[in-house]
């Protein structure tokens, strides 16, 4: 890790367990997506497009404008295409990079890790986070604790225009903002809630609620996005499309009727659970705790399974002795590179198995 | 009631989809729908999206299907991107392409956005700020139709925003609305167009 940056070794503020409905809504989510007018997109760039938009983009950034309109007290500029594969994974871990962008890859396979990028992170909230040259030139995104869907398309519409200053976006009458793929284009804005059913997976009725969201034109997606399980418990519910709904629709829908849906759906399951399949629940949520603080050895997966039993059990009263950030931090702070990071070097899969048993020993008071 | 799937377990998942406008009805039993459920959803992928209404001839573009080769080889002025290029990768390669392609991409970009087929939203802001040439503006918010189209829409969402009580979106609105109409003001074929504040 490069000095003078952040050590990545603490949790983020998205997953501090605050806002509205945070007993099931761990953070909310908005991205944007936007490329410039007289560039040709990232499939047909050439090596100096990508430095000129590169620049371009870096400079707006870094302005006085972004900085006010993100609300942040300074902001960090990585060059994606010079850090090691450690730091990049940190970033992916701590949701402010995608994978594609952390691996400079299209999803056609063209590109590479030294292919000119980077990100622009708020410090040090990190709620607001920048790609440039990822699939689509842009790819703005806030991020925050809770159900806070509206207060993040305030935020980011101001990002836009702030960065708009200085920028000539893509835009076709009738396709609204263009983007290299055309199911983001429209309003290439993409809302998503990231939830903790523990309850719905233990009752069963999980695979119902998402039927239920796909066939409402939502994507349900696991902890790290596209093609990831649900480690945790943890679901991320988003729109499935971007054209011909407006921003303030589109939030009104998720926010106001599909997402409370859900809640009351997994506060209902946890419920059910405690007042009829209480010793179970008990047990299930205790032993959790108790793995957790006696394992010698733990891997991410198991982990993250064991910290959303807690979760749970915290919530619901059965354990008492722990703090909800305590867990929430650890599910981001079990994860790989997170490990590697905070023990400075790299680590053999026996060696982080090891590491992170110790580290959740340690935070949750174990022996 | 029993599951319409197997039909000998009782139906205890019971769901309505509105689907094109059109109600449709689910009972099904919970191992029926668990089964179901570990189904592709009919979300699909880009590629699949691509394969299904563009790469079949008369289904993109029924005026023209008896030329679908010469389609395929169509390439965009400003990146050479190709339909046939665009049909294995599902990207496009610029802004440019999108009007080059206008056509072909119509009936595949309304099935992945579940019918939408015109933006309604946020405009960049250079689109609204006075003092631009008439030319550029045109451009951004495109010809007088489009342009009503646009007023319809903001009118929609004005309305929204008040039965919402979102006061300050609908002042918002309302400017937006402003200058939208204003462009027209040039005498333009479409008329002046009047907003109501």
């Amino acid at each position: 890790m490069s000095a003078g940056r952040p050590g990545w070794t603490g949790g983020a503020e998205w997953l501090r367990g605050e806002g509205e409905a945070s007993d099931v809504v761990m953070s909310s989510r908005a991205r944007i997506a936007r490329n410039l007018a007289g560039y040709p997109f990232m499939t047909k760039a050439t090596g100096e497009d990508r430095v000129q938009v590169l620049d371009l983009c870096r400079r707006r950034v870094l302005s006085d404008e972004f900085k006010r309109a993100s609300g942040v007290e300074s902001v960090m500029w990585v060059d994606l295409h010079e850090v090691d594969k450690l730091e990049r994974q940190v970033l992916v871990e701590r949701h402010l990079i995608s994978r594609q962008h952390s691996r400079g890859k299209l999803t056609t396979g063209a590109g590479g890790v030294d292919q000119p990028r980077g990100v622009a992170i708020g410090l040090p909230s990190e709620r607001v986070a920048v790609m440039v040259n990822e699939e689509d030139q842009l790819r703005i995104q806030v991020i925050r604790s809770g159900l806070a869907l509206s207060e993040l398309l305030e935020q980011i519409d101001q990002i836009d225009d702030a960065l708009e200053q200085g920028l000539d976006y893509a835009f076709h009458p009738r396709f609204g903002y263009l983007t290299a793929c055309p199911t983001n284009i429209g309003t290439g804005i993409r809302f998503s809630v990231m939830l903790h059913l523990p309850g719905l997976k233990l009752t069963g009725e999980i695979e119902r609620v998402k039927r239920a969201a796909e066939d409402m034109s939502l994507a349900v997606r696991g902890f790290y996005g596209e093609g990831s399980d649900a480690a945790g418990d943890l679901y991320q519910v988003s729109n499935q499309t971007t054209l011909g709904k407006s921003e303030h629709v589109l939030v009104h829908e998720l926010e106001r009727e599909i997402v409370p849906r859900i809640i009351d759906y997994e506060r209902h399951a946890r419920r059910t659970l405690l007042e009829k399949r209480r010793a179970m629940i008990d047990d299930k949520t205790n032993r959790a705790l108790g793995v957790l603080r006696t394992a010698r050895l733990l891997g991410v997966e198991e982990s993250m399974q064991l910290l959303s039993h807690a979760r749970l059990g915290i919530l619901l009263g059965l354990i008492e002795d722990v703090e909800q950030h305590t867990v929430n931090d650890l599910m981001l702070l079990v994860q790989q590179a997170h490990m590697q990071c905070a023990a400075a070097r790299e680590l053999s899969q026996q060696e982080r198995r090891i590491e992170r048993a110790t580290l959740v020993r340690k935070q949750l008071g174990g022996s | 009631m029993l599951c319409e799937s197997c039909g000998q377990r009782e139906a205890t998942i019971h769901e309505v989809l509105i689907k094109g406008g059109a109600k449709l009805e689910k009972h099904l039993c919970e191992v029926c729908a668990q089964t179901a459920a570990s189904e592709p959803s009919s979300n699909l992928p880009i590629n699949e999206l691509i394969s299904k209404y563009m790469v079949s001839p008369g289904v993109a573009t029924s005026a023209k299907s008896d030329e679908p080769e010469s389609q395929a080889t169509t390439v965009c002025p400003s990146c050479a991107m190709s339909l046939r290029e665009f049909r294995q990768s599902g990207l496009l390669g610029c802004p440019v392409c999108y009007t080059v392609f206008e056509e072909q991409l119509g009936p595949l970009i309304e099935r992945a956005h579940e019918g939408g087929a015109c933006h309604v939203g946020k405009t960049p802001r250079r689109a609204l700020d006075s003092g631009r040439e008439k030319g550029d503006v045109q451009r951004l918010l495109g010809d007088s139709k489009e342009r009503a189209d646009r007023l319809g829409a903001l009118r929609k969402q004005l309305t929204e925003a008040v039965e919402r009580e979102q006061y300050e979106r609908a002042a918002q609105l309302r400017d937006e609305m402003r200058r939208v109409a204003s462009v027209e003001e040039g005498g333009d074929e479409a008329g002046s167009v009047e907003v109501d504040a």
